[in-house]
């Protein structure tokens, strides 16, 4: 047992001093942080208010200009089209809508000028903004009140309710796909990087041709347990620090370039040029997205104990029994090309529940595939831990696809090993796959 | 006194080839012991076998009179026919890991350590990578982790193969002096005229089976091949009939060497007798001649099988 710790260690030790390993532990934070902060900085920088020049000769915005809307706002300008253009070309606007006099059944004849050409969303904008305006016209000649017409649109919130048999619980499909994804994606990525470390570091020692001093210290098995536990702290590692990192830096970076903060600046610039009266409501429409969301979070109630937990052990579990899988391959082979026919049925399912995943797991997270695929030991991590979110797994369920997970580890080190324990000692030689089951059955 | 090693009747089957077919034989303690044979027989099985890398289909091995079991890893050292290190880990730290896998305890291992890499002179290095260190430097270091936790039985597969000549007269040194402070180190190569000086007892192998073994001295009388080199002037002519000129014999002009077998009841007396006598020749030096390790291991294997035809690599004494 303690040289099986020795090993450990020294896998851990070597790997976590490497450079690359801090390179990573401080760009993957930076990257994820990136991955939110880009857009939101990037929104930062295009935000240069535009103005759009108003020439209503039809009087079609005779008693209110549009309402300025994102970074678009409206000015009125002479009506007769001729001024327009010479005020337009002396002003600072960047768009001049021009506004005929108009036929309201059958309008034709706007024209928009620029000096660069419109923006597709500038375009749009001045588009819709008219087409309202014909609108409320017709409301107005058919007699219907725009407000009573808004009134009259409907948009409803469900509110998901699962009811199993431990009582009625809330839940929210959004937030628990999110959380599904999220926990899956990690085992996934976890068990790829790492697995495939533990075939790269059993190979380094074939090639090297230290694997025969080190084995005649130590059994072969402890060898790979000691390698597979090693990395699997080396992983950990580096999981802990980027969730560390990740939270140290967005908390310093929020206070400067939070969304919300950037909204409430636009809002209130938008306000100085134009009109004080929509900030309020926009913030509340902002408060309001906030409460919702964190009310969606409490109302979907998810066992976090139970999740936590149960993500522990997949993460663990799938990682053990692909680790060993992975050291078998490494020790069977010569060289990296050789891995590639041992690869894929390994790799197939992991591949194949994250795919699948999509279609299945997350639309009908308790149906017969989904069933299945949480039971089967190299689907499992990923498979259960995607249902789990979604509530309703029952207990039985839950066990069961431990224990076969449990069962199906013991089963994949007791193969690994005994491949493992001839595979290092067999230099130049192409392995098949019926040479590889005779490897199970050699003696001591 | 009972032997460092024992192996009774070991036999090792593979899928389709047997490695050891029934080997027995004893490596008496303080010795050194030769595992002779040409590539192929069956050392490198035993071997893994006595290190506890694989185990025997049947058959035992006792350590000290006890049955091999993990608790004498530590008193083994093993520097297999494959090795190598971890290329980038500092010298320090690998003999560190290499001496703890063994058993001994950090802060031994820490002076012990030390102790080698004063006396190989190489102190300056413990910082550094294996990978920047050159090939010969690399051998010492691979020579040290093999010998640092004080093994009792050290066992070296072809240990010469690969080391460069000042390194594998280095090794010879260490080896003599490690034998000289009662350790026994086995031997195993098939190049047996490289070892066969150093050795005290030999076993020679041959398709999975011990076909010779015993002290050194002991086989070499037992085949000896009464067989005398004479150098000499004159024009010898050998008439006797208890006197044999061999083909391999030279002359040039006045001077001459030739090969003498001796045919029975005549001793190397009688032939010198002969030869200063009625040969009326000057002799220059008369020496028997001794059959190299490698030239009793082509006879007796031969005795055994009549067909046998010695592969280039067995043969370059």
């Amino acid at each position: 047992m303690s040289k099986i710790w020795l090993i450990a260690q020294r896998e851990y030790l070597t790997r976590v001093r490497k450079k690359s390993f801090i390179i990573m532990s401080l760009i993957g934070p930076l990257l994820t942080v990136a991955l939110f902060a880009v857009p939101v900085l990037i929104a930062k920088m295009s935000d240069n208010d535009k103005v759009v020049a108003v020439a209503d000769a039809g009087g079609l915005f005779a008693d209110k200009l549009p309402d300025p809307k994102d970074d678009i706002s409206f000015t009125r300008v002479s009506p007769d089209l001729a001024t327009a253009k010479a005020e337009f070309k002396k002003s600072k606007y960047d768009a001049l809508l021009f506004i005929p006099k108009l036929d309201i059944s059958n309008p034709a004849g706007f024209q928009v000028f620029s000096r660069k050409g419109l923006g597709m969303s500038l375009e749009n904008d001045i588009n819709r903004a008219v087409n309202n305006a014909i609108e409320s016209r017709r409301l107005q000649q058919a007699g219907i009140n725009r407000a009573v017409l808004d009134n009259l649109k409907v948009n409803v919130d469900l509110q998901t309710v699962s009811l199993s048999d431990d009582g009625e619980k809330s839940s929210s499909t959004g937030i628990s796909t999110v959380v599904a994804y999220t926990f899956g994606f990690l085992i996934y990525i976890f068990i790829f990087i790492y697995g495939v470390q533990i075939m790269r570091g059993v190979m380094e020692e074939k090639t090297n041709r230290i694997v025969e001093v080190v084995i005649s210290s130590v059994k072969p098995f402890q060898l790979m347990m000691g390698k597979v536990l090693g990395i699997a702290g080396v992983g950990f590692t580096q999981l802990a620090l980027w969730v560390i990192l990740s939270m140290g830096i967005s908390s310093v970076m929020a206070g400067s370039i939070s969304p919300d903060k950037i909204a409430q600046d636009r809002a209130a610039r938008t306000t100085a040029v134009m009109r004080p009266t929509t900030s309020k409501d926009e913030a509340a429409k902002k408060e309001n997205v906030a409460a919702k969301f964190t009310q969606a979070l409490k109302s979907a109630d998810l066992n976090v104990p139970l999740l936590a937990g149960c993500f522990l052990f997949y993460f663990l579990g799938g990682y053990l029994f692909y680790g060993a899988l992975f050291g078998a391959i490494g020790s069977a082979v010569d060289s990296e090309t050789d891995t590639q026919q041992f690869m894929m049925p390994v790799t197939m399912p992991l591949v194949l529940t994250f795919v699948v995943s999509q279609a299945i797991l997350t639309t009908n997270p308790n149906g017969t595939v989904a069933f299945w695929m949480s039971m089967f030991p190299l689907t499992s991590p990923i498979a259960m831990m995607m249902r789990l979110p979604f509530g309703g797994v029952p207990t039985w369920q839950l066990l069961l696809s431990m224990a076969l997970l449990i069962a199906g580890f013991v089963g994949a080190i007791w193969i690994a090993g005994r491949i493992y324990r001839v595979g290092i000692l067999m230099y130049g030689k192409k392995v098949t796959y019926g040479e590889l089951s005779k490897w199970l059955f050699y003696k001591g | 006194m009972t032997p460092i090693l024992q192996a009774i009747d070991v036999r090792k089957q593979y899928a389709n080839h047997t490695a050891l077919d029934g080997v027995s034989l004893e490596v008496p303690e303080g010795s050194i012991f030769g595992l002779l044979g040409p590539n192929g027989a069956g050392k490198t099985s035993l071997i893994r076998i006595i290190t506890q890398i694989t185990g025997a289909d049947s058959g035992e091995i006792r350590f000290r009179g006890e049955k091999l079991n993990p608790s004498h890893i530590g008193q083994i050292g093993y520097l297999p026919e494959e090795r190598g290190l971890y290329k980038k880990m500092k010298v320090g730290e690998q003999l560190m890991y290499l001496a703890q896998l063994k058993g001994i305890g950090k802060e031994e291992a820490r002076q012990k350590i030390k102790h080698w890499l004063e006396r190989f002179d190489i102190k300056s290095w413990a910082d550094k990578n294996i990978e920047d260190l050159s090939k010969g430097m690399q051998q010492k270091v691979q020579f040290i982790a093999t010998v640092v936790h004080d093994p009792k039985l050290v066992i070296l597969d072809e240990p010469f193969s690969g080391f460069d000549p000042i390194n594998a007269n280095l090794l010879k040194d260490e080896i003599l002096a490690m034998r000289d402070r009662g350790a026994s180190i086995i031997f195993s190569t098939h190049r047996m005229e490289s070892v066969e000086e150093m050795c005290d007892y030999i076993a020679l192998i041959n398709r999975s089976r011990k076909v010779l073994d015993g002290p050194v001295r002991q086989v070499r009388d037992a085949y000896r091949t009464q067989t005398y080199e004479v150098e000499g002037k004159g024009h010898l002519m050998i008439t006797h009939p208890d006197f044999e000129e061999l083909e391999q014999s030279k002359r040039e002009n006045e001077h001459f060497r030739v090969l003498v077998k001796l045919h029975a009841g005549a001793t190397p007396n009688d032939l010198l007798r002969y030869l200063i006598g009625p040969g009326n020749v000057e002799v220059h030096a008369f020496r028997e001649r001794v059959p190299s390790i490698n030239e009793i291991f082509i006879r007796r294997v031969q005795e055994t099988q009549p067909d046998y035809v010695p592969d280039t690599d067995s043969v370059l004494a």
